[in-house]
């Protein structure tokens, strides 16, 4: 029982970083209608450029966490600029942006292969100081708590932003039709790259915490989560911001559950993607159904 | 003679590769002339790897029987996909077909039979060069003569807008799940040659990298016509080698390449590099207004 607990207790762990890692990528396809494939490498180089940050300029996490965050916010500027914004009046704009992202995300992984080596890396050992709290056989620890609360704080931010904030409001006009926004006077350009900066800021920080939750960092670790975001936003509904972070919960839950029942790793990504398999046939839109696929 | 001996001796591998991914995507290409986005080509090229290489190896099975095996078991599990999943638009599809071969690919890794992790090894050799080339060449004259039949115009009118060949009266179901079906039989064939070319196949070769190695190829080379994707194949296979040859040393810089190579010709190409070749042709008869008032 105890098992079971702490199993789902890791479940929500890890979950709500794939939640943050598919909040970012939702709200690009929410507001473009187009699959950001480069969010990945942007992931990885988030956690790469927080581990130079702390460890070669000798910051600490603290700052080097917002550091990082800002430098992938203006990846996600020059993503938009080179990739997507030429393409955007072109009638397979879908389809081009796709690849183009792709490109993307080979030219970021050569770049952090490139800058950061091919090596598997860490965070310095004292970077966190790591307490652990025991209750019975379940144990947490302070950074695992610490993520889901950066976690859980950057989307509460994000969703306060749009619902709120006139800039947030914007990004939600654009989404539901960028030309009437355009008519209204909304800057739909402007607002498109603001949302390209706050979707890769997410994703680099979803690339930190992943970096700290499972104490390594590789140019390739983008791979593994790449897949993930997408059926964590295919379950939640794609553009549906509560429908990613609910869907990386689930995704994390479901993970951690198939490895705790079946008692071994290797079924632990076929079960999910058995469900996103279904879930895409039975229920194209997702979780969140229709009325709220259109959400930013 | 010699030269050409010598030729073989250090790019034999080289040549048979790129025939293979010719292969491979050409099967993507059929899916893709239907305007359907799959990126299940690199499972199908796998169910027809594995089954074709486990009939060689375990049951004794002749050589082009068991490619034939292959490929056509990857046609029927196209077919039983492909009618549930064809219903689905888009990216959609796309993450449809992927998560479909991220299934095949972890259940390819847990049977027993098709060797685990580890993979197939000690496939007997059988494929040859001009085998595989044979093979290309009925292949690209099948596709080049499908296209300018009923069928070939059906999928092209699907590609070009679905609902208006579905009011026209075409029964789309049936054309996309043949282009898919098509697509699957391919692709198998290809996988079945693959593996009797390189004594051992792994689950890790199969996967959502390879799928979209096989679209990139698809759309640099250009989808309007069937030759595209054999030159995107041939030219991106042999890249490295090329890049190699200009003295672009291994690693980060030859991948930095390759994705801005990508990269340039989404932005500037964006019908391919087959492009290059018809753009100052006149354009298909019925399309350009000049053409039409010359009709009327």
């Amino acid at each position: 029982m105890d098992l079971l607990a702490q199993q789902l207790i890791n479940g929500l762990f890890i979950g709500s970083v794939y939640g943050l890692f598919a909040v970012g990528y939702t709200l690009v396809f929410g507001v473009l209608d187009m699959l950001n494939l480069a969010h990945a490498a942007v992931f990885t180089l988030g956690g790469l450029i927080a581990l130079w940050l702390v460890e070669t300029a000798g910051l600490s996490l603290w700052l080097a966490f917002p550091g990082a965050v800002l430098a992938c916010g203006v990846l996600g500027l020059i993503l938009d600029r080179v990739a997507f914004a030429p393409l955007r009046r072109r009638a397979d704009s879908n389809f081009s942006g796709l690849i183009s992202s792709i490109a993307m995300a080979i030219i970021f992984e050569s770049a952090a292969l490139g800058l950061f080596g091919a090596r598997t890396v860490r965070f310095p050992v004292h970077t966190l100081s790591v307490h652990i709290w025991r209750w019975g056989g379940i144990s947490i620890t302070s950074l695992q708590v610490e993520i889901v609360a950066v976690a859980i704080f950057l989307m509460v931010v994000l969703t306060q932003f749009l619902n709120r904030a006139r800039a947030g409001k914007a990004i939600r006009a654009v989404a539901e039709n960028d030309l009437t926004a355009r008519l209204l006077g909304i800057h739909v350009d402007g607002i498109i790259a603001f949302t390209f900066f706050i979707s890769s800021a997410l994703g680099g920080a979803a690339g930190i915490l992943f970096g700290l939750y499972f104490d390594s960092l590789s140019p390739d670790m983008g791979r593994s989560i790449e897949l993930k975001g997408l059926a964590v936003i295919i379950l939640g509904g794609m553009g549906s911001i509560p429908g990613a972070i609910i869907g990386g919960l689930a995704f994390g839950l479901s993970e951690v559950l198939t490895v705790a029942i079946t008692g071994t790793s290797n079924l632990r990504d076929a079960v999910a993607f058995t469900v996103l398999f279904a879930v895409l046939i039975l229920r194209p839109a997702g979780i969140f159904g229709r009325k709220k696929m259109r959400e930013a | 003679m010699d030269a050409l001996n010598q030729f073989f001796a250090i790019y034999g591998s080289l040549v048979n590769f790129m025939g293979i991914n010719a292969l491979l995507a050409l099967s993507l290409y059929l899916t893709l002339s239907a305007g359907q986005l799959s990126l299940g080509s690199a499972a199908f090229a796998a169910i027809g790897g594995y089954t074709a290489g486990i009939l060689t190896m375990k049951f004794g099975v002749p050589f082009l029987l068991s490619i034939a095996a292959g490929s056509i078991f990857s046609g029927m599990v196209g077919l039983v996909i492909g009618l549930p999943v064809l219903r689905l638009r888009g990216v959609f599809l796309a993450i449809a077909t992927l998560s479909f071969g991220e299934v095949v690919r972890i259940v390819v890794l847990n049977l027993d039979i098709t060797g685990g992790a580890q993979g197939l090894v000690g496939i007997p050799n059988f494929t040859t060069t001009w085998g595989i080339y044979l093979t290309l060449a009925v292949a690209g004259y099948g596709i080049a003569r499908l296209r300018h039949s009923r069928a070939g115009w059906c999928f092209e009118s699907i590609r070009e807008d679905e609902t208006a060949a579905s009011a026209m009266g075409i029964n789309t179901t049936y054309y996309k799940t043949l282009a898919f079906t098509l697509g699957a039989i391919l692709a198998g064939l290809a996988g079945g040659l693959y593996a009797h070319l390189n004594y051992i196949i792994t689950p890790r070769e199969f996967g959502f990298s390879f799928a979209v190695d096989l679209l990139i190829y698809n759309i640099v080379g250009g989808i309007r016509i069937w030759y595209g994707p054999v030159l995107g194949a041939f030219l991106l296979t042999a890249l490295p080698e090329i890049l190699r040859g200009t003295g672009v040393a291994a690693g980060p810089m030859r991948m930095a390449a390759n994705g801005l190579i990508l990269l340039l010709v989404i932005l500037f190409l964006p019908n391919g590099l087959v492009s290059i070749f018809t753009r100052n042709r006149k354009p298909p008869a019925g399309i350009s207004p000049v053409s039409v008032a010359e009709e009327v």
